[in-house]
């Protein structure tokens, strides 16, 4: 049975649901050497700003069980470098490219999508409103909900391309985000960033990071990850986009049946660069075994029907 | 050509109640492997630790039926180096490379002298193989805490490398730190006419730095391979950042610098690039 992995992200279409995750796979030619990037659904960038940006001094990551927590400092080459140096191949490559860009003022969004909506190549927007480990702009308009969707409809004035704004976990009620962005006349939400998070070395009593706090990802934050995609799928009508801890084609398919119509991958990958070809082999037998034709009708068909207990008699 | 291989433990020598060395069933990787690059190790399928750790190329196996896998020097310190310390003959350990920027290899009549720190030791196997095949004059300066943590002497005497030896508490060579006698010979190549020395080092950072301030003492080029906290190997995490001159050669105590990933624009680096933190 062949069966059809397309999905829809406004007016995107994507050839499957597995999209590189922002801040874990580089600019994406990094890893050309181990996946043929025509054969993702998308690769999310690397965060922009308008200006490079140093980051913070190390240590920037430490593992915990099932997980690790970064404070990269969104350390970046700026977008005209970007546009300039990495792009170009990009576009050679074949890769669908979703831009995700950081602004520490509303301005600065803008002028980021006026740039790459000039640019050649570039599929869609993410907004990374949501990441927790700067202090100036980006999680302050995620963190409210007047400021998301200031920051949303202001961008989506001056792009045609599909806006997605990336949402955080580190609020009360994400679905209300979704629903603020939705308003806004965002094309999807993606989410989850990570969940602020601290490890301490108790000999020395001094935090791991440089950063003291950090964002907590990886399999350790999955179900939580689950239930906030399926709250905002409930909330909107617009497409969800799900990541959080994925690390196997049953993990993505999880999220897919909680009501996300894409998928990002971030840590998983760092431990497994070919892990891309897995997934997508794992879920189009999943599809065969269920009879599943289209990837797109498997979008949040959780079943929470309550159920008879079913007796088996022997 | 990157490769992630489940590759199967040949055998794994203890050389030490810390130290051991495991050889690997990962041809085609060690086949591909140039001096200085490094593979990512996993320990296990667990979450804990979820990511891998990457290892230098010790040796590259070879037989009459050509190259059969590589090895890797260890020290066991953490749940991954535990992991490799304690493995058998026939478990699997998957093993992703070759990564990284290699050493650049020298030429005669310049010399060669690798300096390495414990386990720092990794990198100068496949180094000094590749340096005297091109006929390359090679002394290797090694020190540890002991003369029972300094390893494979007749392995590197035996292919003709000069060993110059300090440990901590003397019990082998100088009762000093590395640099002690490695300064002690490049102030004797003053009065002599020299042929270019070019310094290679792996160990601690802070012997890397004293190496790259006595290097640079005696205006001798340095190459170092420096080890950071590292996530991914590939570039995608920006996790294992490394400082470099914006500008070399600037006067400033600490010069404008900026980040780099030591994955990928190393783990080798000139040694006159870095700016220590």
């Amino acid at each position: 049975m062949g069966v059809d992995l397309s999905v829809q992200i406004g007016a995107l279409t994507l050839a499957n649901p597995l999209i590189a995750a922002s801040g874990c796979f580089g600019y994406g030619v990094e890893y050309a050497e181990a996946v043929d990037l025509s054969t993702l659904g998308g690769v999310a960038v690397k965060g922009l700003f308008l200006k490079e940006r140093e980051g913070h001094p190390p240590e920037r990551i430490v593992e915990t069980p099932s997980g690790m927590l970064n404070a990269i400092g969104l350390q970046g080459i700026g977008v005209h470098r970007f546009v300039r140096e990495k792009l170009p191949e990009l576009r050679q490559l074949g890769a669908t490219v979703i831009v995700n860009i950081c602004g520490s003022t509303l301005d600065e969004y803008v002028e980021l999508a006026r740039i790459l909506s000039d640019a050649e190549g570039v599929a869609a927007l993410e907004l990374n409103i949501s990441c927790p480990n700067i202090k100036e702009g980006g999680i302050t308009f995620g963190c409210s909900l007047h400021g998301t969707f200031d920051v949303v409809s202001a961008v989506k004035k001056v792009t045609p391309l599909p806006v997605i704004p990336k949402l955080t976990p580190n609020v009360t009620d994400v679905a209300s985000f979704a629903r603020a962005s939705e308003d806004a006349g965002a094309d999807a939400v993606s989410l989850v960033n990570t969940f602020l998070a601290m490890a301490i070395d108790v000999e020395t009593r001094r935090p791991i990071l440089s950063n003291i706090v950090g964002g907590l990802s990886g399999p350790a934050i999955r179900p939580i990850a689950v239930r906030m995609v399926y709250e905002c799928r409930r909330a909107v009508k617009i497409p969800v986009v799900g990541m959080g801890g994925i690390a196997s084609a049953r993990d993505a398919l999880e999220f897919i049946i909680a009501g996300a119509t894409a998928v990002q991958v971030g840590t998983a990958n760092f431990v497994d660069p070919f892990i891309w070809g897995k997934l997508l082999d794992g879920i189009t037998d999943y599809m065969r075994r269920h009879g599943v034709e289209r990837l797109a009708d498997l979008i949040g068909t959780i079943d929470t029907t309550s159920r008879e207990k079913q007796w088996i008699s022997s | 050509m990157l490769r992630d291989v489940e590759a199967r433990v040949i055998r794994n020598t203890r050389l030490s109640p810390d130290y051991n060395v495991i050889a690997l069933a990962a041809p085609d990787i060690a086949a591909a492997t140039r001096p200085g690059q490094f593979v990512m190790v996993k320990s296990g399928r667990s979450g804990d630790p979820l990511l891998r750790r990457p290892f230098s190329v010790f040796e590259v196996l070879r037989s009459n039926n050509g190259v059969d896998g590589l090895t890797l020097l260890s020290k066991r310190i953490g749940v991954t180096t535990s992991m490799l310390f304690d493995a058998v003959e026939g478990d699997t350990i998957s093993c992703l490379g070759p990564l990284g920027r290699p050493f650049e290899l020298v030429d005669p009549p310049a010399e060669a002298w690798m300096v390495a720190g414990g386990v720092g030791l990794a990198p100068f196997a496949t180094l000094g193989d590749a340096l005297l095949a091109r006929g390359t004059k090679t002394t290797l300066f090694y020190g540890a805490r002991s003369g029972a943590e300094l390893f494979y002497l007749d392995w590197f005497r035996s292919r003709g490398i000069r060993l110059v030896l300090s440990t901590e508490d003397g019990s082998l060579g100088d009762r000093a730190r590395i640099t002690v006698p490695l300064e002690r010979e490049l102030r004797d190549l003053g009065s002599r006419p020299v042929p270019a020395v070019m310094i290679y080092a792996c160990g601690p950072e802070p012997m890397l730095e004293a190496v790259t301030h006595v290097a640079a003492r005696f205006t001798c080029p340095s190459q170092v391979s420096v080890e950071r906290v590292m996530g991914c190997g590939m570039g995608g995490c920006y996790s294992c950042v490394i400082p470099v001159r914006d500008d070399a050669g600037s006067e400033s105590t600490r010069p404008a610098h900026h980040y780099v990933r030591s994955c990928i624009a190393g783990p080798v680096f000139r040694g006159d690039a870095l700016v220590w933190d």
